[in-house]
């Protein structure tokens, strides 16, 4: 390690823990996980260390940000080791502190570290609903390893350093999907989540492999991974190269950061456990396609039409999903449509080139967004308690057997979801901290005043008004209708009256979960504070590795009529669901009304069987083809068997076997053995036994000898 | 003085019927007996040629000859002895065990 | 006509009518006793040819303890005669030509080819001093002193021999 070159202020030298210290975390817990989990203490053991390692990435993280602001904002680059020298490629393994590198640290670690204390709580009860208490160990790993890959990621001085996190991440990602790998979300054997995990992890490679050719591409072009030389050549580049270049960067982006078309995932990875859909589908790892925006900043900067092309994607997708997200009843699924349809709201913005207001969205929503995932993580235990308590006094004993295959066997008939919202209701009475927390969370996703999500919005908002109008009003829309799902999903589960006995016996969760959501939720609140109009704190402290940002001046305007139209969306909602409040059974109300428009919000406009139908089937189809026609009859019958395997058994069975083989080799051998044992059956008469014809053989021999001597 | 040659002639004649002997009769003594007279056939050549080429060498060979011939009768005899305990006879056809 | 050769003919007569007898004879006592005889023919023989010590070792030897061997043997085993059984027919005439044969190569060998011994001048005569007895103790025990010994040994490995091969084994019943 040669740190001490070129850092000698500040903690910079401290750079590579951000990641090492989840690394020894997730040693520590592979290593002596299984000796903690046997003791009472373990679970608070695992999940310590786990919460620590990635706290500790916090505060080097927070040391890093004070160092920098020391530094004025400059860049530092900590050298760590050599990775790959081949030709003139020379890349190191180097870790870029800058201001926005720091600024997803932070975000990453923080919101991170909160995750990690609140799933201390909630996998000690997953666990055991799904009765498989050793996965605790596994799911602490597998979250420090996705700190670890998410920092490699955010700290990587190359695209292809930076690949190699985002490689990880989907990695984790796939992992932590899969994480019940073999039950569903009630402990039932099922295959949906290794399904939902694949889907996950072949949606991501198809947009990795967008990333590999801009990647190609680059290194063709610029003849390096690493971010300032490629930044400096832009100049000297056509401008064909960098479009090229940039858009399959966005394939790369709309497959991690679920844009359209490649969203498909993020709707399914929800069957990850809940703390993952909040820290990984939600918070960070679906930002870093925002992140590679608005790093790659000087290369789309140069290309407006790209520009465009991005902007759209991240427009349509807000809009898209958060249609989607009104028909949903399942209360992760309404989440996860808004986190797409959020992410559209970014990368919109980046693509716009707004950065900071980008960035400035991403660690709002990672707040308000976490803060969401949890809560309704939080609900959900509710109601697995709430049910839990049920069962139990109707005398359902097997819940509480530590026989997990008998258990299995004899779950209820009835099937219980805990996390479709039509078996919710008035939860306000029974999980309040939980109701007010995530009222929090819906104000600020709602973007209203004063919460992050008005600022972060708002600005995205004020933009777009001022470069874009047509995707300002895809995006205004997109706003309207995230009032109203968000404003639906309050008045479905904690107004009104409980739809089934698991609601009305909900229990409020323990501080160990309460607490990260408290913190959480002041975030949400006053996480606007970042980058207040005027002050632009944010935007200025970006502006270190972004370069100069226009400054848009606050519209009233625009701010206004957003806000109006949450408060009317959330107000409709109320009309809809608030006023009467749903029954158990009752068809959504907006189904009549709306007809056909519901059905498809409901069917998320059949995409999924879109894609089917488009590509699955056809690829089905084509596959059969190859397979039956082209590998087995065109090669394997006619041109295997007949061509070759026939051509060959003639000239082995024709020529080589009957002429050369049979009738000249066969027959010299045979007839030298033949010979053999005529020769030795008529020798063997000469070894009879008799001494004295043996006697008689010598005297032959005698007499010959004799002979031959006296003839020659 | 007989010439030299009646006596090669007298031993030759002899060792042909020691041969014969060998090979014409089953009776392992006489067998024994026959090859003995091959032996005192082949003396009786050794010591003729001492006597015409005045050399001591032809009758040492000779004195040698009995000695060995006297070892092996003892020990062919005494294998007859043995092979006449196992099988009853000292018929050579007899022992013809080792037939191929 | 010398007397030595009257001498030799008759003997010759005796030796060759003696080893006949040996073999026609079917009682092997009688072929043990013609033997002896043969032997006796021989010995005289070599007495003739000026070797007296091996003729004294011919008698001793051969016709004393060799052949009371024999007897003793026949005796013993009381196997003075076969049963008549053709084993192997073909077998008497094949030997009786073979002989022929080698009797033809003899004589051919002899008489056609010369006497082999007729280019070689015998030296002077010295024929007295070749029977001595001395000369050949001399001869014995000074050229031929590591023979000498080694037929001692052998003549030991035939005793012990003779005398492992007929001991009955411990246990072994008659």
């Amino acid at each position: 390690m040669h740190l001490s070159e070129t850092v000698n202020t500040g903690f910079f030298f401290l750079a590579p823990w951000i990641i090492f210290a989840p690394v020894v975390g997730l040693l520590v817990n592979i290593i002596f996980g299984g000796w903690f989990l046997k003791r009472s203490w373990g679970e608070a053991a695992v999940g310590t260390v786990a919460s620590l390692a990635s706290g500790i990435a916090f505060a080097v993280s927070a040391l890093l940000a004070w160092s920098l602001s020391a530094a004025h904002g400059e860049v530092v680059v900590v050298p760590f080791a050599e990775w790959i020298h081949i030709g003139s490629l020379q890349l190191d393994w180097t870790f870029r502190v800058d201001t926005l590198s720091v600024t997803m640290m932070l975000a990453v670690s923080g919101v991170g570290t909160l995750i990690h204390i609140y799933a201390i709580g909630y996998m000690h009860e997953d666990v055991r609903f799904k009765k498989d208490e050793k996965r605790y160990q596994r799911f602490f790993v597998f979250m420090n390893l996705f700190i670890t890959m998410m920092m490699l990621l955010v700290s990587s001085d190359s695209y292809l350093m930076l690949f190699v996190g985002w490689e990880g991440v989907g990695l984790c990602s796939f992992l932590l999907i899969g994480f019940w790998y073999d039950m569903d979300t009630l402990g039932r054997p099922s295959w949906a989540n290794s399904n939902a995990a694949n889907k996950a992890f072949i949606a991501n490679r198809i947009g990795d492999f967008g990333f590999l050719i801009a990647g190609f591409i680059m290194f063709w072009a610029f003849g390096s991974f690493q971010f300032d030389e490629v930044f400096t050549q832009v100049g000297a580049i056509a401008p064909g190269i960098i479009t090229a270049i940039t858009l399959f960067m966005l394939v790369g982006v709309t497959g991690k950061s679920a844009q359209i078309p490649l969203y498909v995932w993020l709707p399914d990875a929800m069957a990850g456990p809940t703390p993952v859909s909040a820290l990984i589908h939600a918070a960070t790892m679906v930002t870093a396609g925002v992140y590679l925006v608005t790093r790659s900043a000087p290369l789309y900067s140069t290309v407006p039409a790209a520009q465009y092309v991005v902007a759209l994607t991240g427009a349509l997708t807000a809009l898209f999903a958060a249609t989607i997200a009104v028909g949903q009843y399942d209360i992760k699924k309404v989440l996860a449509y808004s986190t797409i349809s959020q992410l559209g709201f970014m990368v919109a913005a980046v693509g716009m080139g707004a950065y900071v207001a980008g960035m400035f969205h991403l660690v709002t929503h990672a707040f308000f967004k976490a803060l969401l995932f949890l809560s309704a993580g939080s609900v959900i235990l509710g109601l697995e308690r709430g049910h839990h308590h049920l069962s139990h006094h109707e005398g359902h004993q097997g819940h509480e057997g530590s026989h997990h295959e008998e258990v299995r066997r004899t779950e209820p008939v009835e099937v219980f979801d805990p996390g479709d919202m039509r078996n919710m209701g008035g939860l306000r009475k029974t999980m309040p901290v939980t109701f007010w927390l995530y009222v929090f969370g819906t104000l600020a996703l709602a973007g209203i005043f004063p919460f992050a999500g008005f600022w972060s919005k708002d600005e995205i908002l004020l933009d777009a008004s001022l470069h874009y109008p047509d995707i300002y009003w895809i995006l205004t829309l997109a706003a309207f209708l995230t009032a109203f799902y968000m404003g639906r999903q309050i008045w479905m589960v904690f107004f009104g009256e409980p739809r089934h006995e698991a609601a009305a016996h909900a229990e409020e969760s323990k501080p160990i979960i309460t607490i990260p959501l408290m913190v959480l939720a002041a975030l949400a609140l006053l996480g606007g504070g970042l980058n207040l109009p005027g002050a632009h704190t944010l935007g200025h402290w970006l502006e270190h590795t972004l370069g100069e940002i226009e400054v848009p001046e606050f519209s009233l305007m625009v701010a206004g009529v957003s806000t109006a139209l949450a408060l009317a969306a959330i107000g409709i909602s109320w009309l809809v669901y608030g006023r009467n409040p749903l029954k158990a059974e009752q068809k959504d109300p907006l189904k009549k009304p709306l007809g056909f428009l519901f059905t498809g919000m409901e069917n998320k406009w059949w995409v999924d069987e879109g894609y089917k139908w488009l590509i699955l089937d056809n690829y089905v189809r084509l596959s059969k083809f190859l397979a039956e026609v082209i590998d087995w009859r065109f090669w394997h019958d006619w041109f295997h068997e007949k061509i070759i395997a026939g051509t060959y058994n003639w000239l082995s069975n024709i020529a080589l076997n009957k002429y050369a083989d049979q009738q000249g080799i066969d027959a010299f051998a045979n007839g030298l053995g033949e010979w053999t044992k005529e020769v030795s059956a008529s020798l063997r008469r000469v070894q009879n036994g008799f001494v004295r014809s043996y006697a008689l053989s010598v005297l032959l021999g005698v007499v010959l000898i004799l002979g031959y001597l006296l003839l020659k | 003085m007989v010439p030299e040659i009646y006596y090669i002639t007298l031993s030759a004649i002899l060792f042909t019927m020691g041969a014969l002997g060998v090979l014409a009769r089953r009776n392992a003594l006489i067998i024994f007996m026959s090859v003995e007279l091959m032996l005192n056939a082949a003396n009786l050549a050794f010591v003729s040629f001492a006597n015409t080429f005045q050399q001591l060498d032809g009758q040492i060979i000779v004195f040698f000859v009995i000695a060995v011939a006297a070892a092996e009768v003892a020990v062919g005899l005494a294998l007859i002895v043995a092979i006449f305990r196992s099988k009853h006879s000292i018929d050579v056809d007899q022992m013809s065990n080792l037939k191929g | 006509m010398t007397v030595d050769l009257i001498l030799f003919l008759i003997l010759a007569l005796v030796s060759v009518a003696t080893a006949a007898g040996m073999l026609l004879s079917r009682n092997a006592v009688y072929s043990a006793l013609f033997l002896v005889l043969n032997f006796a023919s021989i010995a005289v023989f070599y007495l003739l040819l000026g070797a007296p010590f091996i003729a004294m070792a011919q008698i001793t030897v051969y016709a004393g303890a060799i052949m009371v061997l024999f007897l003793f043997v026949i005796m013993l085993l009381g196997a003075e005669q076969l049963a008549r059984i053709k084993v192997l027919p073909w077998q008497r005439p094949l030997a009786i030509g073979l002989a022929a044969a080698l009797v033809a190569e003899t004589a051919y060998l002899l008489i056609v080819r010369a006497a082999p011994s007729a280019g070689i001048v015998p030296p002077a005569e010295t024929v007295n001093t070749l029977g001595e007895l001395q000369n050949l103790g001399m001869a014995l025990f000074n050229q031929y002193l590591l023979p000498f010994e080694v037929t001692s040994v052998l003549l030991l490995v035939a005793m012990i021999g003779a005398i492992v091969l007929t001991k009955r084994e411990k246990g072994e019943r008659e």
